[in-house]
């Protein structure tokens, strides 16, 4: 039985932009959504206070002139013993949490952008590549692909970060950390892109629009980039917002596996590995609230990644 | 209605109306169909894509696709309304007293069964027999339906059976409860074209043995001329004429009739001209008020802008066209 | 058959050739192979001839070969932290962390293959739409937190299971160190094995729903309706065989990667395994047992991945003709 349904992006004609896209399928489906809805809400407050977080922050917990071992390990002002100036508690250095929180955020959410970004650049150009061009360079990447891709992220993370620990002897981990776990996350994820972008280029790739621009003479990085890349990456957004959230979580693990970002520079995970040390002596708030922002927004991106897999498949209206 | 004809239809189809909801509103896909099948009698269902066949076989046996549904009409199967039923009673039905064939036969067996498997285990869902039993029957119906050796064959796997002989096996399946009924849409458009005429012969030979009626959807005349005893043509979810194959085939009277019988040459006679319908089936967001072939019609007049014509008798069949409305 | 099987065997050895070539890269030119044997205030004469006896000198080709013979016998040099041989330290491990996977594997499977077949049959249930809400709290949620929240609530609240550590074991047969048959071990195991497999049973959970509606909406299911089998006959008898068949591939990889993340889970509840082991490695620099560890792992996931081929040519009549002939 054939089926026809109008194509997922029809809409009615609009004047303004902003009408055409309020009419917009996906517009309709997003505010059909309301969990979806939260969670832009909740993911868009979280990435905000995490951006102006030097305006929000009471303090810089960067700095140590700030940093009073005097005031660790305060709980939260509603409790006993409680202290107005830290609302939600001090950590083991006497940190603020609120402060630390958001700072944390920031360095989880740059490291986590960068991961992907770079992720998606690896993968993107090896499947263009690979889908391009075929033969033995094709061969070659799948098979490298193949292969990571029997290995979870952490692993290859772990790798990764040993390997370039042993690399770096000598230097502190505060000069390497931050660029090694983007690095580490790149390198973890970019299979998927890969694969993706390669199913595409191979069946676009034979379309007249390329062959006309081969005919023209177009040199072929200006083929893949110009001509190429516009036509196949749609469905990587998907895999964009839901590495997003992967992204996170394996800098977060890193970092609590003592493998990531020093307790100096504490980013989500580094604080609530400093919280776990803290938890069987009662001192819950500074595993709590840490972990409770890093769910909440992993959360919400998954959230949005999984609304977007549906409105986008076209099976399923 | 004269009830007491001495057998009613087999099927019956009373102003069906089948509608999709959605946000864009309300699609009418079909829109009050009407046609009857009687005992034994091949109806062929023709008509452009998306005119609305596949639906109408779906909506009878109650397996209309969510959001689909049927939105007013009846459905009679010997005379009794079955678009009602409860779900598991419409299950009775299906497979027992209609059984249906469906395009294409590479993926309409389930690939980890055998086919003795899928064969038994549907005797054995619609008829009180034993597993050996069935499994005998099974056999017959295998070397009913032409495949060779079917006492080994049927514990094939369906893979193993080529594109024709799967078909066959489907056919086999359809029949395996004696129905009343079969709906067989575009039974060999899939198929090799070498074989599409004997899937075509054996379907017409079991159905005439068991005094089956077929409700025939294809596109292609030719085995509507040749097998059906009438035609339902369909437009944009309507049936726009209805009658003897020879009346509908040879001289069509509704002008997108005439348009698609124009459009296949005849054996017997030559092809005197190769009519051509301008233009294409309005989607179901756009179908044209009053007649809905109004925007391609080479006959259209004023009023098929305003009024929908409806199906109305002539000669042994029915039209829906102003044309050759009954002047009273 | 055999061709087939040889030359998924063949296949294998590629991939495992290119990991113990990674391997030697690391445990050759990342690490530092004389740091095995001499300490800080060996005198450079002595160094120089260890070098020697390591055959540091030779060309590049006889070491891989050398390291490569060697790791086939089981011998992946000298961890530099322990001064202990690295086989010995997996060895001892092992058990600890193979069977925390497997317990996993088994609840991940035995829990999520259910409730992802229920929730693609009840689509629109209360409850297929909670289970599907949990299971992505279930994907969001580090592991390492899931764990933290278990043992606050179950080791520090309420004081039922132990937070670390495997509990009693005993020593069956000389070698291995089993916590399964005393009831300390067991209740050991019962957090570490939820926080293991909480985050593969939810993507169990939702590879079933998401595998199972494609099914039920494929030709052959709309054909067994038209057939008017009973719906029982349709889910379980068809659409949940067809499901299942591509599962038994995620199956496979999925113990795979348990024993993998089996790090962090290990980690978290001080678990005497593998993981914990190589992440010590990774923060101490100790290549070696990197190195071991990353051809070990390797070594599971492709005979996993053989295996699960195979059981899945067995399975599926299609490929076995394909195979056969
Ligand atoms: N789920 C749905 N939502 C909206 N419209 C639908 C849906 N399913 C079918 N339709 C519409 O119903 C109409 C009739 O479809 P149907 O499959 O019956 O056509 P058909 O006559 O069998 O065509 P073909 O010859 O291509 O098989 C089509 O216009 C189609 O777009
Ligand atoms: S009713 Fe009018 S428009 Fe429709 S077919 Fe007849 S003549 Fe043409
Ligand atoms: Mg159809």
């Amino acid at each position: 039985m054939s089926m026809q349904t109008p194509p997922a992006g029809s809409s009615p004609p609009g004047d303004s932009l902003w009408s055409r896209i309020m009419a917009h399928d996906l517009t309709y489906l997003f505010f059909r959504s309301p969990l979806t809805v939260v969670a832009a809400i909740l993911s868009v407050a979280i990435m905000l206070a995490a951006l102006m977080a030097p305006l929000l922050a009471s303090m810089d917990p960067f700095d140590p002139a700030q940093v009073f071992l005097a005031d660790a390990n305060i709980p939260p002002v509603w409790q006993d013993g409680g202290d107005p100036r830290f609302v939600l508690g001090t950590d083991d250095q006497g940190r603020d949490l609120y402060s630390a929180i958001l700072y944390g955020m920031r360095v989880s959410l740059v490291i986590g952008l960068s991961g992907v970004a770079l992720a998606a650049t690896i993968g993107i150009t090896l499947g263009l590549v690979a889908g391009y061009v075929g033969g033995r360079v094709d061969a070659v990447i799948m098979r490298v692909a193949d292969v990571q891709l029997t290995f979870p992220a952490i692993l290859i993370a772990l790798l990764v970060n040993g390997i370039v620990q042993a690399l770096s002897k000598g230097t502190s981990r505060e000069t390497w950390a931050f660029g090694v776990l983007i690095l580490s996350i790149g390198l973890s994820f970019w299979v998927q892109y890969a694969r993706t972008i390669r199913g595409s280029t191979l069946i676009e790739k034979n379309k007249d629009y390329i062959h006309a621009a081969r005919l023209v003479g177009q040199p072929t990085p200006l083929i893949l980039l110009r001509h190429l890349l516009p036509n196949v990456i749609g469905p990587v957004l998907v895999i964009l917002t839901i590495n997003l959230g992967l992204a996170i979580i394996t800098e977060a693990t890193l970092s609590f596996l003592g493998v990531g970002l020093p307790p100096t520079q504490p980013s989500l995970g580094t604080l609530i590995s400093i919280g776990n040390k803290y938890l069987f002596s009662g001192d819950w708030w500074i595993v709590t609230f840490p972990g409770l922002t890093l769910a909440i927004f992993v959360l919400s991106i998954n959230l949005i990644g999984d609304w977007l897999r549906d409105a986008l498949n076209p099976r399923l209206q | 209605m004269t009830s007491s004809a001495v057998t009613p239809p087999v099927l019956e189809l009373r102003n069906l109306v089948v509608e999709f909801v959605n946000r864009h509103g309300t699609l009418r896909a079909l829109d009050g169909i009407s046609l009857s099948i009687a005992p034994g009698e091949v109806l062929g269902v023709v008509g452009e894509s998306g005119a609305g066949k596949s639906l109408t076989g779906a909506a009878v046996i109650g397996l209309l696709e969510p959001p689909g549904r049927i939105a007013s009409g009846e459905v009679l199967l010997a005379g009794q309304r079955i678009d009602q039923l409860p779900v598991e009673e419409l299950r009775h039905i299906r497979g027992k007293r209609i059984g249906t064939i469906f395009q294409d036969p590479l993926t309409s067996l389930d690939p980890l069964y055998r086919v003795g498997e899928q064969l038994i285990e549907t005797i054995r869902t619609h008829l009180p027999v034993s597993e050996q039993q069935a499994r005998e029957r099974a056999i017959a119906l295998l070397a009913e339906v032409g495949i060779p050796a079917p006492e080994k064959r049927i514990d094939g796997y369906p893979h193993e059976f080529s594109g024709g002989m799967r078909q066959r096996v489907v056919i086999a399946l359809a029949l395996a409860a004696e129905p009343e009924l079969i709906i067989a849409d575009e039974p060999t458009t899939a198929l090799d074209v070498s074989v599409q005429a004997q899937i075509i012969a054996v379907l017409k030979k079991l159905c005439r043995e068991r005094g089956t009626a077929v409700m025939l959807i294809t596109h292609d005349m030719g085995v509507i001329a040749e097998t059906a005893d009438r035609v339902a043509v369909m437009y944009a979810g309507r049936v726009i004429e209805i009658g003897p194959v020879r009346d509908v085939v040879k001289s069509p009277r509704h002008p997108y009739a005439k348009g698609l019988m124009g459009s296949i040459p005849a054996l017997d006679e030559r092809p005197e001209r190769l009519l051509q319908i301008e233009g294409s089936m309005p989607r179901l967001t756009a179908i044209p008020q009053g007649c809905a072939f109004h925007p391609r019609c080479p006959h259209v007049m004023p009023r098929c802008h305003e009024a929908r014509p409806v199906l109305e008798p002539i000669g042994a069949g029915q039209v829906a066209c102003f044309l050759h409305e009954v002047r009273s | 058959m055999l061709a087939f099987v040889i030359r998924r065997i063949l296949q294998s050895c590629m991939v495992l050739l290119t990991v113990a070539l990674l391997a030697f890269t690391m445990f050759r030119f990342v690490g530092d192979p004389v740091a095995q044997i001499v300490s800080l205030d060996t005198p450079a004469e002595e160094v120089r001839k260890v070098r020697e006896s390591l055959g540091l000198d030779d060309p590049v080709i006889v070491q891989m070969g050398r390291y490569l013979y060697k790791a086939v016998q089981m011998d992946f040099g000298i961890s530099y932290q322990f001064r202990q041989p690295v086989i010995q330290l997996l060895a001892e491990r092992a058990p600890a962390t193979l069977e925390l996977a497997l317990i996993s594997s088994f609840l991940s499977l035995a829990i999520g293959i259910p409730m992802g077949v229920y929730t693609a049959l009840r689509r629109d249930s209360l409850f297929a739409r909670v289970f599907q809400s949990i299971s992505l709290v279930g994907v969001s949620l580090p592991t390492f937190l899931i764990g933290i929240l278990l043992i606050y609530l179950f080791a520090v609240t309420l004081g039922w299971l132990p937070s670390f550590g495997r509990g009693q074991v005993v020593t069956v047969s000389g070698r291995w160190s089993t916590g399964l048959l005393t009831v300390s071990g067991l209740k050991a195991l019962i957090l570490p094995s939820i926080t293991l497999g909480l985050y593969q049973m939810t993507l169990i959970m939702r590879l079933v729903r998401a595998e199972m509606l494609e099914v039920l909406r494929s030709d052959h299911i709309k054909f067994a309706r038209a057939r008017g089998l009973t719906t029982r006959a349709i889910h379980f008898r068809h659409a949940l065989k067809s499901t299942l068949v591509p599962v038994i591939t995620i199956a496979g990889l999925q113990l795979g990667s348990i024993i993998a993340f089996a790090v962090i889970t290990e980690t978290v509840f001080q678990w005497p395994g593998m993981g914990a082991l190589f992440l010590k490695a990774v923060q101490n620099v100790d290549i070696p047992i990197m190195a071991a560890y990353l051809m070990i792992i390797s070594a599971l996931f492709v005979t996993i991945n053989m295996v699960v081929d195979l059981l899945y040519a067995f399975v599926d009549p299609r490929l076995r003709a394909t195979i056969k002939g």
